[in-house]
C-alpha cells in the first residue's frame, strides 16, 4: 500500500516502513540503543531526502527508547541518578557539537567529516567490543568465573574527586567521568546526528563499570530525554521532520523494541555485547566502503534548501 | 528586464507577427485534461493529457511537410546543487560542485517526431528547446552563466534529473489523431514538487515555428497532507511537540498492549 509522505514529498511503501521500523525497533529493545546509526542510512537508500531522515528518525527513537524505558522500569532496571548525571553533561556537549556542526558547514567539511568519523567511531567500538566478548566467551568456555564486577581492582578514574553512590548501578565513582561521558555523547549526537546508544552502552560497561542490568535501562532513558528533545528542536527550526512518515517507523519500531527487550533479557551479557560488537563493526564496514570504493557515480544533486 | 524574459517576449511578438500575417493564418488551441493536480495521501504520480488542434482559415495554404508539434512542460524553479567526487588519499569526497541558479525541477519535452528533424539546430538553440538547449545558468563565485551543453555537470545534472523521471525528451510524446487534431501525455511522477508549471505548445510548419499557445496547471497538496505541511511550515515548535507526544504516547501504548509481567 503506497502512501504520501507530506513532508518528505514522496510515496513509500507502508508496509516497507513498518516492517523496517520492526527491525531497527527490535535490535534497539535488544541492546539498549536508539537504532539511528541503521535507520537514517535505511531511510536515505530508499530515496528520503537525508535531512528529513534524519529529522523523522529522531521521533521513531523517542518511541522505542519510551516503549523499551517502561519494561525496564518494570525490571527496575534503570538507574535514574545516573542518568540525569548524564543528561547534564550531554546537555553541554550538544551545544558544543552544534557550534562544531556550524562551523564544518561554514568551511563546507561537513559531509567527510560524518563520513570519517562513522567509520572511525563505529569501527574502534565495533572492535573492542568483539574482542572483549570474544574474550570473555572463551573464558567462560575454559570454565573459569566469569569476570563481570571486579570490586576491589580500582583504575584511576576511582581517584577522581567528587565521587557519588548509584545505587541501583551499585556502583560508587566520581561525577567527573559521568559527566564527561555524557558530554562525549552528546557532543557526538550533535555532529554525526545520532542518538549515540551504541556509543554509550560499552563506556557504561568498560570505564564505569555498570553491570549489564542496568546499563541498557539507563541508556534508554538518555535516548528517550535527547532524541524527544531533538525532534522539537528539528520541526521547530528546520520544518522537516515528518510525522506521518515517523508515525509508521513508531508503530513498527514500539512493537519491535518490546520483543528486542525480551530476547536481550534472556541471553547471556557478553553473547548481547558480541552481537551489538559486530553489529556496529558491519555498519562501519559499510561506511568505509562507501567511502574507498569507486562510486557507481561520481556525480549526485542535492537541492538548496532557501532558508540556507 | 533579463534576457531571458526579453527573448521570450520577442518570440511571442514574432509569434503574433507569424500568425497576423496571411501565410501562416493557421491558430493553436490547445487544453489539459486538468490544471489542477492534487496531491493527495494515495498520490503516486499522474498522467496529464494535453489536446490540441490546429485551426486554418481561408488563408492558411497547405503544408508540404504536414504539422509538428513541440510541447515544452517546466516545473518550479529549485537551486540546486550538483556535486562531483574525487578521490583523495583514497577517499571518495565532494571535491568540486556546481550551484544550478533556479533550475527546472521538472523538464518535458514532447514532440511528435525527434526533435532535429523538425526544425534545424541554429532554430532549436535560439527557441530554447529540447534538454540540449534549455538554459541551465550556473553560479561560479559571483558570475552566473550557462555552461556550454556539453558541460559535464550540466550533463550530469539532466541525466540524475531523468533517472528520477524529472526531466525528459520523448520525440513519441504526441501524436496526431488527424492531419490537425493532436494529442500530448505529460507523465508526472510522484516526486514532482508542488506548485505552478508552465506548458508551452509550439507549433512547427516547414522548420519554422508558426504558432504557439500556452497552458499553465497547477500541483498542490490537499487535505491531510495540506494540513501537516501548513503545521510544520507555520508552527513548527507546537508541530514538534506534538510529534514528540506521539512518540511518548505510542511507545507507552505499545507497553501497556504487550505487558506479560
Amino acid at each position: 500500500m503506497q502512501i504520501y509522505l507530506p513532508i518528505a514529498d514522496l510515496p513509500v511503501n507502508v508496509f516497507v516502513i513498518l516492517a523496517m521500523g520492526l527491525a531497527v525497533g527490535f535490535i534497539s529493545g535488544m541492546f539498549g540503543i536508539g537504532g539511528g546509526f541503521l535507520m537514517t542510512p535505511l531511510l536515505i537508500f530508499l530515496g528520503i531526502s537525508p535531512a528529513v531522515a534524519v529529522a523523522s528518525v529522531t521521533g521513531h527513537i523517542a518511541a522505542s527508547s519510551m516503549s523499551g524505558a517502561i519494561s525496564y522500569w518494570r525490571r527496575r532496571a534503570i538507574d535514574l541518578a545516573l542518568a540525569f548525571m548524564l543528561l547534564a553533561g550531554g546537555i553541554v556537549g550538544t551545544a558544543f557539537g552544534v557550534w562544531l556542526f556550524t562551523l564544518l558547514r561554514a568551511i563546507g567539511q561537513l559531509d567527510i567529516t560524518i563520513g570519517i568519523s562513522y567509520v572511525l567511531l563505529l569501527g574502534i567500538v565495533g572492535a573492542l567490543m568483539v574482542f572483549e566478548s570474544v574474550r570473555a566467551i572463551l573464558r567462560a568456555r575454559q570454565g573459569k568465573p566469569v569476570e563481570l564486577r571486579r570490586p576491589g581492582s580500582h583504575t584511576w578514574i576511582h581517584g577522581l574527586p567528587f565521587k557519588l553512590r548509584f545505587k541501583r548501578s551499585r556502583i560508587y565513582v566520581s561525577a567527573v567521568p559521568v559527566w564527561g561521558i555524557g558530554f562525549i555523547i552528546g557532543f557526538v549526537g550533535a555532529v554525526m546526528g545520532i542518538g549515540g546508544g551504541f556509543l554509550l552502552v560499552p563506556m557504561l560497561i568498560y570505564v564505569l563499570r555498570v553491570p549489564t542490568a542496568t546499563v541498557i535501562g539507563t541508556s534508554m532513558v538518555l535516548t528517550l530525554v535527547t532524541m524527544a528533545s531533538a525532534t522539537v528542536m528539528h520541526a521547530a527550526t528546520n520544518h522537516l521532520v515528518d510525522a506521518l512518515l515517523a508515525l509508521f517507523l513508531m508503530v513498527g519500531g514500539v512493537i519491535g523494541a518490546q520483543f528486542g527487550a525480551r530476547a536481550g533479557q534472556q541471553m547471556r551479557g557478553e553473547r548481547l555485547r558480541l552481537l551489538l560488537g559486530l553489529l556496529v563493526l558491519a555498519v562501519g564496514i559499510r561506511f568505509a566502503l562507501d567511502l574507498v570504493l569507486p562510486p557507481e557515480t561520481i556525480y549526485s544533486i542535492r537541492p538548496v534548501d532557501p532558508e540556507a | 528586464m533579463t534576457p531571458r524574459a526579453a527573448f521570450s517576449l520577442l518570440v511571442t511578438l514574432g509569434a503574433l507577427a507569424a500568425s497576423s500575417a496571411p501565410a501562416a493564418a493557421e491558430r493553436l488551441v490547445a487544453s489539459l485534461s486538468n490544471h489542477r493536480v492534487m496531491v493527495t495521501s494515495n498520490f503516486t504520480g499522474e498522467e496529464l493529457v494535453l489536446f490540441g488542434g490546429i485551426e486554418q482559415d481561408s488563408a492558411s495554404r497547405p503544408r508540404r511537410g504536414g504539422y509538428d508539434i513541440v510541447v515544452t512542460v517546466t516545473g518550479p524553479r529549485q537551486t540546486t546543487v550538483t556535486f562531483r567526487k574525487a578521490r583523495v588519499l583514497g577517499i571518495w569526497v565532494n571535491a568540486d560542485s556546481r550551484v544550478f541558479e533556479n533550475a527546472p525541477a521538472y523538464l518535458a519535452v514532447l514532440s511528435n517526431r525527434p526533435l532535429d528533424a523538425i526544425t534545424n539546430t541554429e532554430t532549436l538553440r535560439r527557441l530554447q528547446l529540447g534538454l540540449d538547449n534549455i538554459p541551465l545558468p550556473q553560479r561560479a563565485s559571483v558570475n552566473i552563466a550557462d555552461a556550454a551543453s556539453d558541460d559535464p555537470f550540466r550533463l550530469a545534472f539532466i541525466k540524475l534529473k531523468s533517472d528520477h523521471g524529472l526531466y525528459r525528451e520523448a520525440s513519441n510524446g504526441v501524436t496526431f489523431l488527424t492531419p490537425t487534431l493532436f494529442r500530448a501525455s505529460i507523465p508526472l511522477p510522484a516526486e514532482v514538487p508542488v506548485g505552478t508549471y508552465e506548458v508551452d505548445v509550439r507549433l512547427f510548419a516547414d522548420g519554422a515555428q508558426i504558432a504557439r499557445t500556452p497552458s499553465p496547471f497547477e500541483v498542490y497538496k490537499s487535505g491531510f497532507e495540506q494540513i501537516v505541511t501548513a503545521a510544520a511550515r507555520d508552527h513548527g515548535l507546537l508541530y514538534g511537540l506534538a510529534t514528540a507526544m506521539m512518540a511518548i504516547a505510542t511507545g507507552w501504548f505499545a507497553s501497556v498492549v504487550f505487558r506479560r509481567d
